[in-house]
């Protein structure tokens, strides 16, 4: 009983230090491509995070399951392998089932193949660990980068269209900068500004802005 | 003949500048953001980018008109694709390193980064869906590749003037290099509209 229970808190650690303290976007500043591109309209946003959640949960189980299998020297080109089977899995599907939302954008997801944030999860954490764990790493991490980008499409959808979701809230005449490439970088830096502001403000951090790199 | 290179012309500044993978399709940011703090860097990486991205958009194209389509196994192109860029990337290392150290010296280390970014791989894609020819295909890579060129280089040149100044400390790194891309984005759209296609 005790046991389960420690188990229960450490995947419950791994969750939280996916979204708040290894948060892909705002925390590593990795995988940003799709930040921009694809948060004009939260629905957009949120489809692109559930994606990368998949595809994200599924390669850190996959690399666990077969991490007593894979040689230490080519394991790179075998996760490398492993992530686009997945990515063209969630391409299929997104093909078959969300048409008019693949139109817009199909060759983001396609390129979710070359996200760093999968490859380093794999590499790091899901092929040392148990299939458990690398699950809910997994999971963590992905719900941290659905959760950025829910969040900077919020403010660029609501600014930009006066809408949430599609459904339209505020009635005055819309910021159109917003939807435009500018409004995306914009936000994105603002929000990172404003975290490092708490971090330094309340919890004494030292405010880093990620080293950057993929 | 002379209304082809006309229209080659007009491919080469649409991929360049008007749709810049920087500024306009958001491509490629983690590298961006990443070799933009100094000149020096930003060069090196522009020079192996760009060669990188010639060469491996004709693999592509070869291996996918010639064994992909014809065996209809284009929805496994994810994967070749980046089968072919890793592998080449492996491969130019090794032999750059055997022949010519120096170089190797100079730019390896921005091979080893470029394997998994995402311009790279969003080349063959792109020109996939736009079913270009052997030729168009090479100069939109090489406009591509230019193009980002061009975005990292004005950012280098303006991050090291931002070194100096006196920045707001919420805001210093990443946070002010993502407001002055935002900046440098609104000048780019001033380009849209400059050759209808």
């Amino acid at each position: 009983m005790n046991h389960l229970q420690q188990e229960k808190v450490s995947y419950w650690g791994l969750i939280k230090n996916g979204i708040f303290k290894e948060n892909t976007i705002f925390r590593l500043v990795i995988s940003l491509c799709p930040s921009i591109a694809v948060t004009n309209s939260v629905r957009n946003g949120f489809l692109l995070g559930v994606a990368v959640l998949f595809v994200q949960t599924m390669v850190n189980s996959t690399v666990a399951l077969l991490r007593n299998f894979i040689h230490p020297r080519i394991r790179l080109p075998i996760f490398m392998l492993i992530i686009s089977g997945w990515v063209t899995v969630v391409d299929l599907l997104m093909q078959a089932y969300a048409r008019a939302a693949y139109k817009e954008m199909g060759l983001y997801i396609e390129i979710i193949v070359a996200f760093a944030s999968i490859l380093a999860r794999a590499e790091m954490f899901a092929s040392k660990n148990k299939v458990g764990a690398a699950f809910f790493d997994g999971l963590g991490s992905g719900l941290g980068f659905l959760v950025a980008l829910v969040l900077i499409s919020f403010f660029r959808e609501l600014l930009g269209r006066g809408s949430l979701w599609g459904f339209q809230i505020v009635h005055t005449k819309p910021m159109l900068i917003m939807l435009m490439p500018t409004g995306g970088f914009l936000v994105v830096g603002l929000l990172m500004g404003f975290f490092n502001w708490i971090d330094i403000n309340f919890y004494g951090g030292k405010g880093a802005g990620g080293a950057g790199g993929h | 003949m002379h209304d082809e290179f006309i229209k080659l012309f007009e491919l080469f500044i649409a991929a360049s500048v008007i749709n810049n993978f920087v500024f306009t399709r958001f491509l490629g940011l983690c590298i961006f953001f990443g070799v933009s703090k100094k000149m020096e860097t930003a060069v090196g990486m522009s020079i192996t980018f760009t060669s990188v991205m010639v060469v491996s958009a004709a693999l592509s194209w070869i291996l996918l008109t010639y064994i992909m389509i014809p065996l209809d196994l284009t929805f496994l192109k994810i994967v070749i694709f980046i089968g072919i860029v890793a592998a080449f990337v492996q491969a130019s290392d090794t032999i750059m390193r055997k022949i010519s150290p120096g170089l190797y010296y100079k730019l390896g280390i921005y091979l080893a980064l470029i394997s998994t970014n995402c311009i790279i791989i969003a080349v063959p894609l792109i020109m996939t869906t736009e079913k270009y020819n052997f030729i168009e295909s090479l100069v939109f890579a090489l406009g591509s590749g230019i193009g980002f060129a061009i975005s990292l280089t004005i950012m280098a040149s303006i991050r090291e003037k931002l070194e100096l100044a006196d920045v707001p400390r919420p805001f210093r790194g990443m946070p002010i290099a993502w407001i002055t891309t935002a900046l440098i984005a609104l000048a780019f759209t001033g380009f849209s509209g400059l050759i209808t296609m």
